[in-house]
């Protein structure tokens, strides 16, 4: 089909087409006001922005913190990160879906009050109405900005015969494929020629073979440049898929999100996957995901363990202040011993942007840049350091990580996560709790995303059941604060147990009650499995566990 | 525009040549059985036009019907003529208070209270303090009675469609909201393309319960005993009253029979069609395992009407998207800034506070002037007794069905046979056979204080039986067979499977019941035939008699305490189950 005829016939008046028109218009002309210093169009310009949430107790949580951002006509952004750093919200923000607490997002120079015009998102679940046809599906915002009725029809046809859709446009979505539903969902997008298309983790929820086949279609259609879309957004959790896509990676870290790089990636295109390049920028990308973790954790441990301790002791009567603070302490070193290198005083981003700067230096301007941005988010933290939240439990089992245990043993000198990913095809979502569950055991060690068992989780990946939960129990009272603090105190009271509501408030005042629950459910799975205690979710109790008395 | 239409149609792809002759004698005779069924409609509704709005005669609206059997017909239609009206402005009604509890957040802390309580007045309460109202609006025509009658039957259906509604809206699923924000829906867009699609399958559920509820108080809708006078309407409703007046069973038993036929009839016309219709609408992206089937649906969509329907309507649909325009778009501005949210929730809650206190104050005060507050403690009394009578039957009802219900759900064949006569007879008015009843009552010396258990019982079982065969028969094939390989059998059958399996339904089928009962308790405490009238010490037949004396005060005293006690029996004791139900026993 051909975009460009239709995007002379889209100007009639309608929002879009008054919106294209003026487009086409300030390229020729380089007096138009969203031009900025790099003498590109800035489609939407986010600034300082920050999200919270006010739970129903009144604990405020944030979940984004001060970041600014732009994106510009002709790029396709990827937005990388782990689970808890709130990408989606951001997605959501840009689109004007949910207002941020603080802060401003603009689109073409407008600030937002309510959903951004001139972005069109595509779900991750896709989002489309069950009971409308595939046709009528894509009409929908079409009819809402009043385009007439011969118009739209023939308009989503064109769409979605772009998308590879024909033959199916009076087919309902339940009769479909989630392939098919995705290009649906795409061609809904599509139709409207957005100055913006945002994806949300779009093809998370397809086998990895459509996947593949869809993220090819879009690049395809981006590349044949008549689509009528001047950028791309694109948030997922799969690195590679970023690296295939995006022409600048945007890694935001977790709890609360916040900007950790903004890495260029400048390989030619179409990607070759199985490039050294491509290979040097995912592993890059993954030392840069795993060690903003390590470095963050490491510079909070403190003030949280002191926090937590000095709170739950607090709630549990007659607290034995100083074995609490002993222990705080303790943990406080071993992270230091098991991330082994900065000097003590550098707290800020030593280990982050020394991966970074430690990279191939085929990227020397990406380098540059994230250095750059990690430098300015030293200062951030320095400022928050004194309001960092607690340390958080990796939503991980001790079934999965046993079975991770197993296959990093195989490799004798570690194996590059990326690698590991790859071979369980795991997503960053999948296999961050793990490793990151892993380091904070003890069990693994990573650095520069190279990741190798320790000896600790050699032994634990060859005792028998009985040794492997003694040792387990061993591991997480030193290693995991919640779960610490929970025996602590039911040691206090051997007898009477403990309400889990009264865990699960402290919890609250530190994180979203998701987050707390989540917590709270974290905990009580590796106490059990470690026999430290045990709990009664129709009482609300937690015990004791007859093994460890 | 695209989504105004009854598309009945799903595409089926031309098979044959040979096929299309047949398809095509197929789909003529269909447009004519659909015409004539349409023009059938139409001439029925010319035939009883007239007479609604008929003048009052020289002896003032009547307080009788005729008994004539031969009259029946007429009376049925008009009683449907009535409910469907009624049924419409439900409709109306749900889609307004809804979306308006739905969408704006204050408004909703207040409306969603207050539907609560609205659902526990009984409809004599809505039609002693309204009647003169609709008299004076239409006078000097049966127009007026008439009004009141619907009114009264759009009381017993309301409430719960529009608690269903609510709660589809609420739930909407959260990415297809962000869409419809994301491509900027016009307001009638977004209602008619996501809120209503979205809702339709539990609303139609809730509309055949309500049509169930209306039929229930028809008699008390149509022969309007309030405030010392008899207004009569020309329906089955009050065919049956006169009818027990007189003594007549025979009469009585040819009215149950044309109940029955327009129970099954709407049954066969409306509601198999409809819910069949609606599976479209279902979310779950899977195909429903057993496909629902309607021979008047199949009808329709192989004749020409849904098209016809749809050329029609597609204008109103563009031209009410068109209007609607201007409003904007779909959550189009955000919020307030949360500081100055919260200011305004404090005014506001200061307001509605000082308005309810301000209300309570003088309505305690007037009680106190004209009744004194002993009459407050008598009501209260007489709750108590009414109340333990709807637990007694709630316990007793459960003992009985629950069992049977799982039995019957377990078993396909059985539950196939059952369910459609069970739903058949949930919406048939067990009313109409209280004449009957009261005969045994009255030649056997039953006590009525307990009997009105039975007659309270006899129209509120049944929703018990019929979610607890809902529930049974959604017990996971694999579990049933893990209890066969596991030798599970008997009590510990029914301990560990059956009943946390259908502990959820029957919770639902509880409040449902206990909710109708109390309703029921007006017309069930109170009951007559000829010259026998029966009265129970209770809530229910002191609002009864309250409204018949026209002593406004002790209505209102009267449907207060009611409204008090369905109100606090939900909230400490059904909801706390319901929750119970959520966390702990839902199965896959």
């Amino acid at each position: 089909m051909n975009f460009n005829k239709l995007y002379k016939t889209v100007a009639s008046g309608t929002e879009t087409g008054t919106a294209t028109a003026t487009r086409t218009r300030s390229r020729h002309n380089p007096k138009y006001a969203d031009l900025d210093a790099n003498g590109t169009h800035t489609v939407i310009e986010a600034s300082h922005i920050s999200q919270s949430f006010t739970s129903e107790k009144g604990n405020e949580t944030t979940v984004l913190d001060d970041i600014s951002f732009n994106l510009h006509e002709g790029a396709i952004v990827a937005i990388l990160g782990r689970s808890g750093a709130g990408k989606s919200t951001f997605l959501r923000i840009l689109a004007g879906l949910i207002q941020p607490t603080s802060g401003q997002v603009s689109y073409r120079g407008k600030a937002l009050d309510g959903p951004n015009p001139g972005v069109a998102l595509v779900f991750q679940t896709f989002a489309l109405m069950p009971w409308l046809t595939v046709q009528d599906n894509v009409e929908l915002g079409l009819e809402a900005r009043g385009v007439p009725r011969e118009e739209r029809h023939k308009r989503a046809l064109e769409a979605i015969d772009a998308i590879g859709l024909d033959g199916f446009e009076s087919a309902y979505p339940k009769e479909l494929s989630g392939g098919m539903k995705q290009r649906i969902g795409i061609a809904r997008a599509l139709v409207l020629r957005p100055d913006a298309l945002f994806m949300d983790e779009p093809f998370s929820a397809l086998d990895v073979l459509t996947a593949e086949n869809l993220r090819q279609e879009v690049l395809k259609l981006w590349n044949n440049n008549q689509s009528g879309i001047k950028s791309i957004l694109i948030v997922t959790h799969n690195i590679e898929e970023a690296v295939q896509m995006a022409d600048r990676v945007v890694v935001l870290g977790s709890h609360p999100g916040h900007l950790i790089a903004q890495v260029p990636v400048n390989l030619p295109r179409p990607r070759d996957k199985h490039s050294p390049e491509f290979e040097a920028m995912v592993d890059k990308l993954y030392a840069i995901l795993t060690g903003q973790e390590s470095q963050r954790s490491r510079q909070i441990t403190q003030k949280k363990a002191e926090n937590a301790a000095g709170a739950t002791s607090g709630a549990a009567q007659n607290p034995t202040k100083d074995s609490v603070q002993t222990s705080s302490s303790k943990s406080d070193n071993d992270n230091k011993s098991a991330n082994s290198s900065k000097s003590t005083d550098n707290q800020g981003n030593g280990n982050g942007s020394g991966q970074a700067s430690g990279t191939t230096d085929d990227h020397a301007a990406a380098q540059a840049a994230t250095n750059e941005k990690l430098a300015a988010h030293e200062n951030n933290t320095k400022v928050k350091e004194n309001n960092a939240r607690a340390e958080l439990l990796p939503n991980a089992t001790p079934g999965g990580l046993a079975g991770l245990l197993d296959v990093v043993s195989n490799y004798q000198n570690g194996v590059d996560l990326a690698d590991l990913a790859a071979d369980l095809s795991f997503e960053v979502d999948d296999l961050f709790p793990l490793i990151d569950a892993g380091t904070m055991l003890g069990l693994l060690t990573v650095s520069n995303g190279h990741c190798t068992i320790t000896r600790e989780g050699d032994r634990w990946c060859h005792a028998d059941v009985l040794e492997a939960k003694q040792l387990f129990a061993q591991l997480v009272m030193d290693h995991a604060p919640l779960v610490r603090t929970i025996d602590r105190a039911l040691r206090n009271h051997p007898d009477r147990g403990l309400r889990g509501e009264l865990i699960l408030d402290l919890l609250r005042s530190q994180h979203t009650d998701e987050e707390a629950q989540q917590q709270f459910d974290i905990a009580v799975t590796w106490g059990r499995y470690g026999e430290l205690f045990d709990y009664d979710a129709d009482d609300d109790q937690l015990t004791l566990d007859e093994a460890n008395k | 525009m695209t989504n105004f239409s009854f598309n009945f149609n799903r595409a089926a792809p031309a098979t044959a040549d040979a096929n299309r002759n047949t398809r095509l004698a197929k789909r003529v005779i269909s447009d004519c059985v659909v015409a004539v069924g349409i023009l059938a409609v139409f001439g029925l509704i010319a035939w009883i036009l007239p007479a609604i709005n008929a003048p009052v005669g020289p002896k003032g609206i009547p307080s009788t019907v005729s008994t004539d059997p031969r009259n029946l017909p007429y009376y049925a239609l008009r009683s449907v003529f009535r409910m469907a009206i009624a049924l419409f402005f439900s409709l109306v009604f749900t889609f307004v208070y809804g979306l308006a509890a739905a969408r704006s957040r204050r408004l909703g802390k207040v409306l969603i209270p207050l539907l609560d309580i609205l659902q526990s007045v009984p409809i004599l309460g809505f039609l002693s303090a309204t009647v003169t109202i609709w008299l004076a609006l239409f006078p000097g025509s049966m127009m007026g009675v008439e009004a009141a009658s619907i009114f009264a039957i759009f009381t017993s259906q309301a409430w719960n469609m529009t608690f269903s509604f609510y709660r589809s809206l609420q739930s909407e699923p959260k990415e297809l909201d962000e869409a419809a924000r994301n491509l900027r829906l016009s307001h009638w867009q977004r209602f008619w393309v996501l809120d209503v699609p979205n809702s339709m399958i539990p609303l139609l559920w809730n509309m055949m319960m309500s049509v169930g509820g209306g039929w229930f108080f028809l008699t008390a809708s149509e022969m309007i005993s309030v405030n010392n006078r008899t207004y009569a309407l020309p329906g089955i409703g009050s065919y049956v009253e006169a009818a027990a007046a007189e003594e007549n069973p025979g009469k009585i038993g040819w009215a149950i029979l044309t109940m029955v036929i327009v129970v099954l009839a709407i049954d066969v016309l409306v509601w198999k069609p409809l819910t069949a219709w609606a599976e479209k609408f279902r979310i779950t992206q899977s195909e429903s395992t057993e496909p629902k089937r309607s021979a008047v649906l199949t009808l329709i969509r192989q004749s020409h009407i849904d098209d016809f329907i749809a050329r029609i309507f597609r204008p109103v649909g563009e031209f009410l998207n068109w209007i609607t325009r201007p409003l904007g778009h779909t959550g189009s501005k955000w919020g307030a800034k949360p500081g100055r949210r919260r200011a305004g929730d404090v005014v506001f809650g200061v307001i509605v506070g000082v308005a309810v206190i301000a209300g309570a104050t003088e309505l305690i005060v007037t009680i106190m002037k004209t009744t004194g507050l002993g009459e407050l403690g008598r009501a209260f009394g007489l709750g108590g007794l009414t109340f333990l009578r709807v637990a007694l039957l709630t316990m007793v009802c459960s003992v009985i069905w629950v069992p049977l219900g799982a039995i019957i759900g377990m078993n396909p064949k059985i539950s196939r046979l059952v369910q459609p006569l069970v739903q058949v007879l949930a919406s048939f008015p067990a009313n109409f056979i209280f004449p009957f009843v009261v005969m045994v009552f009255v030649a056997g010396g039953v006590n009525i204080n307990w009997g009105s258990i039975l007659l309270m019982a006899l129209g509120t079982q049944w929703y018990i039986l019929f979610n607890v065969i809902a529930g049974a028969s959604a017990i996971p094939d694999d579990l049933i067979e893990m209890t066969k390989n596991f030798h599970i059998t008997g009590w510990m059958k029914w301990k560990t499977l059956i009943l946390p399996a259908v502990f959820g339904s029957w919770v639902t089928g509880g409040i449902t019941a206990a909710g109708g009962a109390w309703n029921a308790s007006i017309v069930s405490e109170i009951v007559s035939y000829g010259r026998h009238t029966l009265v129970a010490k209770g809530l229910g037949s002191y609002i009864a008699e309250a409204t018949a004396h026209a002593e406004g005060m002790k209505t209102i005293i009267g449907v207060a305490v009611m409204a008090i006690f369905v109100v606090a029996v939900n909230r400490l004791f059904w909801n706390p189950l319901q929750r119970l139900a959520d966390r702990r026993f839902v199965v896959g």
